[in-house]
């Protein structure tokens, strides 16, 4: 492993570290003055709206956009078939997807043209004019449909950049001891099928993008979580060089994921670049539904246990559904599949995971990235197990709980963090093993993902001549507060004052790479590159008082609290800078560096840096009569060895779980199965959670050992709060009224059925 | 008919405007295009997320299914009319103090129907702050800090009246 564990820094050391600095954004936010994108225009911007399919999948004969055009003060409209040929296409993992839809569509609203006008009131009006003839084709929404010998495929067509004779997307295996060896061995083997739903992100902030052209450059202003990785793509679609291409992560309202990867930008940039003008595409919250959402599951699990309740082996086979275009799907298939077996101890596995791609909406990444669908299927397991074998919950959870150091997946690190004691601490206070009242229950689950394996983060940090700070860094602001978090790293570093630290984030013509924003790993690895960029603004300002000054040793220097000690003075950095330089010249450049442990034919293409866990526990009262559920309480233990920010990291959690109980009770994305449109993508339709619908009671807390890889021991956290609330709820159900659940959401109508049937 | 636009009259945040709109266009509209208030916030446009709620003659309304003819002579305050004197309304200063600010779209539109919430009644128990922000979807934060910063807010008001 080559990651070294942070500077011995204790708590009591800490001054801004772990205490709750206000969030740099809040007074902007609370009075309405931070421009998102969508509240920004620019000198003679055009507006675009989108045209998207009323099929699933369909020829497209003909559109007519001469109407349309003649509307005044429509600038243009534009279809596949009037972009540069072939229609260009893009993607992160696949360059799949096209501008427009070139010459078939293959989801209901997929995009087909785009009015530009002069205001968005004008080319939504046009929208209306555009006349397209269909001819309609049979279209798969399902697994099941997708699989079936004689079923459509999504990309069978010459002009698809990725043809294929089926709709397997991808395909993935990992395996570790016998399992077929084991299936004989084992005391208890128990089967289960466990579905997960379509869900999608649902920001707050529409998407919306704005790209302009500055003399060779393009610039593209737009809430993205990870710039770098929309500026690679779009340079590869446009045929770009990275120099000439500037994305600009604007502060974001809610990604999750979900505004990740490239959307409606590259079709943006190529306007912004044909048009020469500033170009924005706003979308509505129901065009939103039409961009993301998070892959449904069916996971088939057969665990083997021994007579004592060990797992003995697990034989898991996942088929994510996916939509008409790859996005990042098929990395969520390939990574999460790896973990599948969850924090248990395994001695031997095998799994099997495909990515199903059918006439969808693109799947991508949703926080938990494919592990909410994995954790519901393993722990609902381990639930139904617990009975089986005869051993409480939590017991059979100890019992199978690695230690510290022990080998979680061969071939990757170790067990990173006291897990047992998470799990103690979750039981404790959600009061496992006191007497339940009638119809409540209480349920206890573990989730764990890793973060980006073998992930780069690089970081400036500028010391200027009045002794003030500027960090600049590639991760985004997407109210995770990380612009807060970053700005404490380097202000606890470096020994200045919050308010004399800014922080620039997200531009990739300003700040050094990063890989991205996601996978909880901003805190750790940027975290870890600023840290870097800190040391070495203090490197220098040892090597300047060396040459300043006449050190026999450099145990005659103290650098602390933003000030030097050297021969008995106390020297702030502003005069350091002066003494070295003159006054107001110069700066010192800090650059800093995290690469995460590449290995070359590892599946994951490098370790993980650290093993995120959530412990969620949950108290819940069944209205018999109804089915309705009463979540009592509902709490997460996150193993995240060192809290930088206890308020947001307290807030994070929570907003995590209050959105994993937005899956486990009430959300869904509806697809008619014969003609595979969506069916309630619009906020009347899609319910997610509300103030009416949060626990009575909730709980956060977090164990805090210091052993993470990232600055003062912290380990990511984030997405841990969502993963394993389904089964951690579901497990209560099933304590309180005797009822197995085996897809989601649990809503009322299905615990009555399940009750009445049971009589 | 379409283009049929008319006399608008009406307080914004203490101020008198006469401005000429479209009589289609919505409050939100209005408020974000012609007076470039884009503290107002657009989200659902079907009054289903609160982003865009505003104070019109003392109710909170979502401004977006408010069509401009509705508010001829109103009083309408935005978020932008809050803060006063350069100091901001205590309900403001709570939703930054108990954390419960993340990605901040939602919260103009939160930080109105709190603040209506408790122009109406001064001492609201929790379940009366659940109900109120019924109507205002947070994806973020969970709610949790949200009522917490409604009850701190609460506390403030009172202790201003007192001061005062």
């Amino acid at each position: 492993m080559s990651i070294t564990i942070a500077d011995k820094d204790t708590e009591n050391d800490l001054k801004i570290v772990g205490k709750n600095v206000k969030r740099s954004d809040a007074l902007k936010k609370v009075t309405g003055t931070l421009d998102y994108v969508i509240d920004q225009k620019m000198p003679g911007m055009l507006h675009g709206k989108l045209l998207r399919s009323e099929y699933a999948r369909a020829e497209i004969i003909k559109i007519d956009t001469t109407e349309a055009k003649a509307i005044k003060g429509v600038y243009d409209v534009l279809t596949g078939e009037n972009l540069s040929q072939p229609v260009p296409r893009f993607g992160s993992i696949k360059e799949d997807q096209p501008l427009l839809a070139d010459k078939e569509v293959k989801y209901h609203g997929e995009p087909i043209a785009i009015v530009l006008a002069v205001d968005e009131e004008t080319a939504k009006k046009a929208l209306k004019y555009v006349k397209v003839k269909y001819k309609q084709l049979p279209s798969v929404s399902t697994i099941e449909e997708a699989l079936k010998p004689n079923a459509p495929i999504v990309h069978s067509n010459d002009q698809d950049n990725e043809k294929t004779n089926s709709n397997i997307c991808g395909h993935w295996d990992y395996n570790w001891g016998d399992v077929d060896l084991q299936k004989e061995n084992s005391s208890f083997t128990i089967n289960n099928e466990f579905e997960f739903p379509m869900i999608h992100h649902f920001p707050i902030e529409p998407y919306s993008c704005i790209s302009y052209p500055v003399d060779d450059e393009l610039v593209i202003k737009t809430p993205i979580q990870h710039p770098f990785i929309l500026r690679r793509v779009v340079a590869q679609a446009l045929n770009m060089e990275l120099s000439k291409v500037r994305a600009i992560s604007n502060t974001i309202g809610g990604g999750f994921g979900g505004k990740g990867y490239p959307k409606i930008e590259p079709l943006a940039a190529y306007l912004a670049m044909e048009t020469v003008r500033p170009v924005k595409i706003t979308l509505s919250l129901d065009e939103g539904f039409f961009s993301a959402r998070r892959s449904s599951a069916q996971v088939n699990i057969c665990t083997g246990f021994n007579s004592e309740g060990f797992i003995n082996y697990q034989d898991i086979t996942i088929k994510y559904l996916i939509g008409a275009y790859a996005d990042s799907a098929p990395r969520v298939a390939g990574k999460s599949s790896y973990l599948a077996c969850g924090p248990y101890r395994t001695p031997n596995a095998r799994i099997n995971c495909e990515a199903v791609y059918s006439n969808t909406v693109p799947s991508t990444a949703f926080r938990g990235f494919g592990m909410p669908q994995l954790i519901w299927a393993l722990e609902s397991q381990m639930n139904e197990a617990s009975k089986i074998v005869g051993l409480d919950p939590v017991d059979i959870r100890l019992k199978n709980l690695p230690e510290k150091g022990d080998v979680l997946i061969p071939g990757d690190n170790p067990v990173d963090g006291d897990w047992k004691q998470g799990l103690r601490k979750a039981a404790e206070l959600i009061g496992w093993g006191k007497d339940n009242e009638k119809n409540k229950g209480k349920g206890i689950a573990i989730g764990i993902k890793n973060p980006i394996p073998a992930s780069v983060s690089k970081s400036i940090v500028r010391l200027h001549a009045d002794g003030s700070v500027t960090v600049s860094s590639g991760t985004s602001e997407m109210g995770q507060g990380a612009k807060t978090v970053m700005g404490q790293i380097a202000a606890e570093e470096l020994g200045v004052p919050m308010n004399r630290v800014s922080v620039n984030l997200g531009d990739t013509s300003v700040a050094p790479f990063d890989t991205a924003t996601a996978g909880s790993r901003s805190t750790v690895s940027m975290g870890r590159a600023i840290k870097s960029a800190c040391d070495d603004i203090k490197n220098q300002i040892k090597e300047i008082i060396h040459e300043l000054y006449t050190l026999k040793t450099s145990e005659e220097m103290i650098i602390s609290d933003g000030y030097v000690k050297v021969h008995e003075k106390v020297i702030s950095y502003a005069e350091i800078l002066t003494e070295y330089m003159g006054p107001n010249l110069g700066e010192i450049v800090g650059r800093g560096v995290f690469k995460g442990t590449k290995i070359n034919n590892h599946p994951m293409g490098g370790l993980a840096d650290f093993w995120e866990i959530v412990f969620t526990a949950s108290e819940v009262k069944v209205e018999k009569e109804t089915g309705k559920l009463n979540i009592n309480k509902l709490l997460n233990v996150s193993d995240v060895g060192c809290v930088i920010n206890p308020l947001q990291a307290e807030a994070q959690e929570e907003g995590a779980a209050i959105m994993g109980l937005g899956h486990t009770l009430m959300e869904q994305l509806v697809y008619d199965n014969n003609s595979s449109k969506l069916m309630n993508g619009s906020a009347l339709d899609y319910r997610v959670p509300t103030s009416m619908d949060i626990p009575d009671n909730f709980e956060s807390d977090f164990i805090e050992n210091h052993d993470g890889p990232g600055p003062f021991g912290a380990k990511g956290l984030g997405e841990s709060g969502i993963i394993a609330v389904a089964p951690a709820v579901a497990g209560a159900v099933s304590e309180a009224v005797g009822i197995k659940m085996k897809d989601l959401p649990i809503s009322a109508e299905k615990v009555w059925g399940l009750i009445n049937n049971k009589k | 008919m379409e283009n049929e636009s008319f006399e608008l009259e009406f307080i914004l945040n203490g101020e008198s405007k006469n401005i000429r709109v479209k009589h289609y266009w919505t409050l939100a509209e209005v408020l974000r295009s012609q007076e470039g208030l884009t503290g107002t916030k657009l989200c659902c446009e079907e009054g289903e997320c609160g982003a865009c709620t505003v104070i019109v003659d003392g109710k909170s309304v979502t401004s977006c299914i408010v069509l401009a003819p509705e508010v001829q002579g109103s009083n309408i305050v935005t978020i932008e009319g809050l803060s006063q004197d350069g100091e901001i309304d205590p309900v403001q200063e709570a939703f930054i103090e108990e954390g419960a600010v993340q990605c901040g779209y939602c919260i103009p539109g939160m930080v109105m129907s709190a603040k209506n919430l408790l122009d109406e009644n001064d001492s609201p128990d929790e379940e009366e702050i659940k109900e109120a922000l019924g109507g205002n979807i947070c994806r973020c934060a969970g709610y949790y800090r949200i009522i917490c910063a409604v009850q701190s807010a609460a506390q403030k008001y009172k202790e201003k009246v007192k001061v005062l």
